[in-house]
């Protein structure tokens, strides 16, 4: 074990570390895993100058509190976190997002909790000290795979970090604003015509809330229950993150990172890749509404979308 | 041998063998998968991120950076498979205790079938099944065909907690709980074999697609004993 750490003091509710996933693994069962919010997982690491796919530290809702130990490093959070940095003195200075702090040793970085994003990143100047399994560091607590043993951070973990030196880094600060537009644009699916006229109609003209049933591995929502008029399932396949699938008491679940491999639910929709991470970071209770969308306007989408992405990570160069 | 090609949201290819679900289907969904495979793994194409075989589908997922549906579509659409015949020939054994403490729906299936369990047990370790696909978790094998004396629905009701190793029938199908996990299928006896191993990085899965299972029952002192 590296002498260069975070002592976790509180562990927080779903604390792991991740990256953009584990691939080629499905046919064994492994779920890709990765970061439920592609962008400002990028945009953490942009701040602290890493490389963009460096693992980050990824919790959901109320935050841990570490202690660092033995080093000094650059961090900076993303998403919609309320945090403090409380001095070894004890003096206490509010955080920021998006933006770039040092944190000294026995400092202590206590993340409070997300406002109105379900998760939020912590990225270090230089990441954590951990090994790649099947080419990612994400920790899949299905499989019980990937650092800390395959499983959330608990109280009195440590989290190995890099023994680098503190390099200059620049003083860096975003101007980004989550959307909070709850329009979620949406592919028909294979099983579309499962679903009678009235519940295809009312998919697509009701609002959904998200109910508290909201974890790494899926969404589940609730509204207009959605009728089947062909057979509550279908023989298991595949699954892909943004499948919308509705089992027999007719409420939809989004597929999110976690999600198992296959299925027999039949599938409604899937929702575009460019709305998948504003999908993953919907809260229990919050509202949404599907929008069908073509093929090729979803493929439209997502390139508008990764050239927003790439402004962002170019803002400051 | 695809009889439909679509696609599964904008990041995915679905290709469909049609509705049946049969061994003969499911070796050319595997003949596709091997095949892709090894292209991948020659770096010969890319942008895919992830196959998953399953009874009747294949799913190509790609990266929407690199690629998108139109060229994988047309690359699936033009590929020219050759079966494999060795790597279709893994058989596996794969010992069970069926002591009651370990055979949680024994009554239920006494009752449902109309067989008492032990003509149950004896049918099921007669017959050599085959490996559809593995998933839904880590190395869970979904095998098949049961003998349709023994065909039951799964539980109303599933359970939170299914016990790891747990071997559970549902329909025509039969299945090994790699992990502990919420499941509904009828539990006969528990494995102690590792039937996935993270640490076998070649192949975490003890079955793969196409692998003949065959099962045979131990006792409860050899299944305590268990070294592998």
């Amino acid at each position: 074990m590296s002498n260069i750490y975070f002592e976790i003091l509180r562990s927080g509710i779903n604390t792991t570390i991740q990256d953009s996933g584990r691939n080629h693994m499905f046919h064994e069962g492994i779920a890709v895993s990765g970061v439920i919010d592609h962008r400002n997982y990028k945009l953490s690491n942009k701040l602290v100058n890493n490389n963009l796919n460096e693992a980050v530290l990824e919790f959901a809702y109320q935050g841990p509190l570490l202690k660092l130990k033995n080093c000094k490093i650059n961090f900076s959070i993303t998403g919609d976190v309320i945090f403090k940095i409380i001095k070894k003195n004890l003096k206490v200075q509010e955080g920021r997002c998006y933006k770039n702090y040092i944190l000294e040793e026995d400092d202590q970085l206590d993340i409070i909790s997300t406002k109105n994003t379900a998760y939020g990143y912590l990225s270090i100047s230089g990441g954590f000290k951990i090994e790649k399994l099947w080419d990612s560091y994400s920790i899949n607590t299905k499989a019980k795979i990937g650092p800390n043993n395959g499983k959330k951070y608990s109280i009195g973990d440590k989290i190995p970090i890099k023994n680098l030196n503190l390099q200059k880094i620049k003083r860096m600060e975003l101007k980004y604003f989550e959307s909070s537009d709850n329009v979620i644009r949406v592919i028909k699916a294979t099983n579309f015509d499962y679903f009678s006229k009235e519940a295809q109609n009312s998919f697509f003209s009701q609002e959904f809330s998200v109910s508290k049933l909201a974890d790494r591995m899926g969404v589940r929502l609730k509204g207009h229950v959605i009728e089947n008029v062909v057979s509550t399932n279908i023989k298991s396949e595949g699954l892909v993150r943004g499948t919308i699938q509705v089992p027999a008491d007719g409420n939809p679940i989004i597929m999110l990172s976690d999600h198992g491999t296959i299925g027999g639910y039949p599938k409604i929709g899937v929702v575009i890749s460019a709305d998948l991470d504003r999908v993953g970071q919907l809260t229990p209770g919050s509202t949404v509404n599907f929008k069908e969308v073509s093929l090729e306007e979803a493929q439209n989408i997502f390139k508008a979308y990764t050239e927003e992405t790439n402004k962002y990570l170019n803002e400051n160069n | 041998m695809i009889k439909n090609i679509s696609n599964l949201g904008d990041a995915a290819v679905y290709c469909d063998f049609g509705p049946e679900v049969n061994e003969t289907i499911n070796s050319k969904v595997i003949d596709y998968f091997d095949h892709l495979s090894k292209l991948i793994k020659e770096e010969k194409i890319q942008g895919i991120t992830n196959l998953t075989p399953s009874y009747n589908k294949l799913i190509v997922s790609f990266d929407l950076n690199l690629t998108n549906y139109k060229e994988i579509k047309d690359l699936i659409e033009n590929l020219i498979i050759k079966r494999d015949i060795r790597k279709n020939n893994k058989k596996i054994e794969i010992p069970v205790c069926c002591e009651k403490e370990f055979g949680l729906d024994f009554e239920r299936l006494n009752t449902k079938l109309n067989i008492n369990i032990d003509e149950v047990l004896k049918i099921f370790f007669s017959k050599e099944y085959f490996c559809y696909m593995t998933g839904f978790i880590a190395g869970m094998p979904f095998l098949g065909d049961l003998d349709e004396k023994i065909k039951c629905d799964r539980l109303e009701t599933p359970r939170v907690k299914v016990p790891k190793g747990s071997v559970g029938i549902t329909e025509q199908f039969a299945n090994i709980y790699t992990f502990e996990s919420p499941g509904g299928w009828n539990i006969i006896g528990n494995t102690p074999l590792k039937v996935f191993d993270e640490k076998n990085l070649e192949k975490p899965s003890l079955v793969n697609p196409g692998t003949k299972v065959s099962f045979y029952q131990i006792s409860k002192d050899e299944y305590l004993n268990w070294n592998e």
